[in-house]
């Protein structure tokens, strides 16, 4: 359960080069071309380490482009035939659950490269069958059945949030309102503008009290990562090495209805605290949080889940500005899921990339000064699987 | 078609029958043989009595292929009387507005439905509990 980080410096697993298409909608590329695309940004990233693993990130490839078997299609079609290869599905959360299988392979000495790349494809299909695609990741028998929707999911959340904490209905603004500011200067956004509180407040229904800048939009995208130990890392440049210390990944019914406190998001509480227990950090040694706000509810469950906030109050928090670029622990700072795009599984990559960047100094105007120590966490349906991980800046 | 998948299911998706777990007596539902709190095996059938509440609603605009006849419509989650929540649709709403805490009752309807040569699913939902 709790696969500690080597004690030897030289042997921690380290990120050795990252590499993202921008999210949006890529009319002209295939789901395999946009993965290679942020694999060989990745690959030049890393100095040309030669990976022996490819583990792919995915969950709407089956239902959206009626293709299975990623592993070997991408393996072949990025020129690394031969090598390992799989893809791992856990809804949302497909991009860490792969991250994850990376370091572990790592760790366990069996190889000493990994590539780990989450993509998703999901414009070459419109209407109701996406729709059916996307409410796949919930309970088929017991809720999809109902008509139940992702975003229908998050409503009977937010309502119920807003509802016990006595909060307004338009408490959540701010997590969408930052998101959108701080992707103005990520080139890799789908939104690179902000919005305000009147644009919230005025906002179409999706599925209410889920308003439409609460809701992330969904479009293609690739990110990337060469993992590899740090005795193995080619000298580039001044760039300080990031270590994976900590990777979790945590469990929970997939049908809201079976879970005893739908609130709670009890994987996320599980997975951020192993996480962190690895890494021998406490919730002040993180310098940034990137979580995942597919919904605006999901980015206060998280927190809360997390320790970060008191039950009921990270709408509070976020209000005044703790969860900002400047604030005490900055969350989203590339726009997240809401303005940055939802990949759907590539989240967890995006993700990661981000959170790269952020701690080697790299992450030009959207830096988190003298970031050290960071989290990212992607969850997938309702909280059903979250995976955390925490890298940290090593000594160069 | 999944002609199986939802036959199996019949007698949850008509009269709401789950699980009585033996050792520690929490009601469940839907069925799942292995008691979820005290971990134990749990095979004992259970018809509940299709009262509750409204625990949280929605209503959904955009519907997933097979939704597409009745939208948009409302989703809620249901603290049924005996413990359990279950997720369903509101249904024979009127003018009423719904609200946390509305007692409703349990119905059959039809759920879902393929087209024209599909087939159609029926089973539960819930409306406003009726005076008595």
């Amino acid at each position: 359960m709790t696969a500690n980080a080597p004690s030897d410096p030289d042997q921690a697993v380290v990120v050795a080069g990252v590499g993202m298409t921008p999210v949006g909608e890529h009319w002209d590329v295939s789901l395999r071309q946009l993965a290679l695309r942020a694999i060989e940004r990745a690959q030049q990233d890393a100095g040309g380490l030669q990976p022996q693993a490819l583990y792919v990130g995915n969950m709407y490839a089956p239902a959206l482009s009626s293709q299975t078997h990623l592993g070997a299609l991408i393996a072949d079609y990025i020129g690394q035939r031969g090598i390992e290869a799989a893809s791992f599905e856990a809804a949302g959360a497909s991009g860490g659950v792969a991250f994850r299988q990376g370091y572990l392979a790592l760790l366990s000495g069996e190889v000493d490269c990994v590539l780990v790349v989450g993509v998703e494809k999901v414009t070459d299909r419109t209407g109701p069958l996406v729709d059916a695609a996307i409410a796949m990741s919930v309970d088929a028998d017991f809720e999809a059945v109902q008509g139940l929707t992702p975003a229908a999911q998050a409503a009977l959340l937010m309502r119920r949030y807003l509802l016990e904490s006595g909060a307004p209905a338009d408490a959540l603004a701010p997590f969408p309102l930052q998101a959108h500011q701080h992707a103005v200067t990520n080139p890799y956004a789908i939104y690179r503008r902000a919005i305000s509180w009147t644009d919230y407040r005025q906002a179409a229904p999706v599925s209410p009290p889920v308003g439409q800048l609460d809701a992330a939009p969904m479009a293609d995208g690739a990110a990337a990562l060469v993992l590899t130990r740090r005795a193995l890392l080619p000298r580039i440049d001044a760039r300080p090495p990031v270590a994976v210390t900590g990777s979790a990944v945590a469990t929970a019914p997939v049908a809201l209805h079976d879970q005893p406190d739908p609130l709670a998001m009890p994987a996320g509480s599980l997975s951020f605290q192993r996480a962190l227990a690895q890494a021998g950090a406490t919730p002040d040694d993180l310098d940034l949080f990137e979580l995942h706000d597919l919904f605006s509810i999901q980015a206060a469950l998280s927190l809360e889940a997390a320790g970060l906030s008191p039950r009921g109050q990270a709408w509070k928090l976020a209000g005044e500005g703790v969860f900002g670029r400047e604030g005490r622990l900055p969350i989203l700072t590339f726009g997240g899921s809401k303005a940055r795009g939802d990949a759907g599984g590539a989240t967890g990559a995006y993700q990661l990339v981000e959170l790269t960047l952020q701690l080697q100094g790299r992450a030009g105007e959207n830096q988190v000064p003298g970031a050290r120590v960071g989290a990212a966490q992607c969850i997938g349906g309702a909280g059903a699987t979250v995976a955390t991980h925490v890298l940290s800046r090593m000594e160069a | 078609m999944e002609v199986s998948r939802h036959w199996r299911l019949r007698q949850q998706r008509y009269s709401l029958v789950g699980e009585v777990c033996p050792h520690c007596q929490v009601k469940i539902f839907p069925p799942r043989d292995v008691c979820p709190d005290c971990g134990q095996e749990a095979r004992t059938a259970y018809a509940f009595s299709g009262r509750g509440e409204v625990y949280s609603f929605t209503t959904v605009y955009t519907p997933p292929a097979g939704y597409e006849e009745t939208a948009p419509y409302t989703v809620a989650l249901v603290r049924l009387a005996e413990g359990p929540l279950v997720t369903a649709q509101l249904t024979d709403l009127g003018d009423q507005a719904v609200e946390i805490g509305m007692p409703v009752e349990m119905v059959t309807r039809r759920l879902r439905s393929d087209g024209e040569r599909g087939m159609l699913v029926y089973g539960y939902k819930f409306r406003p509990l009726l005076a008595a």
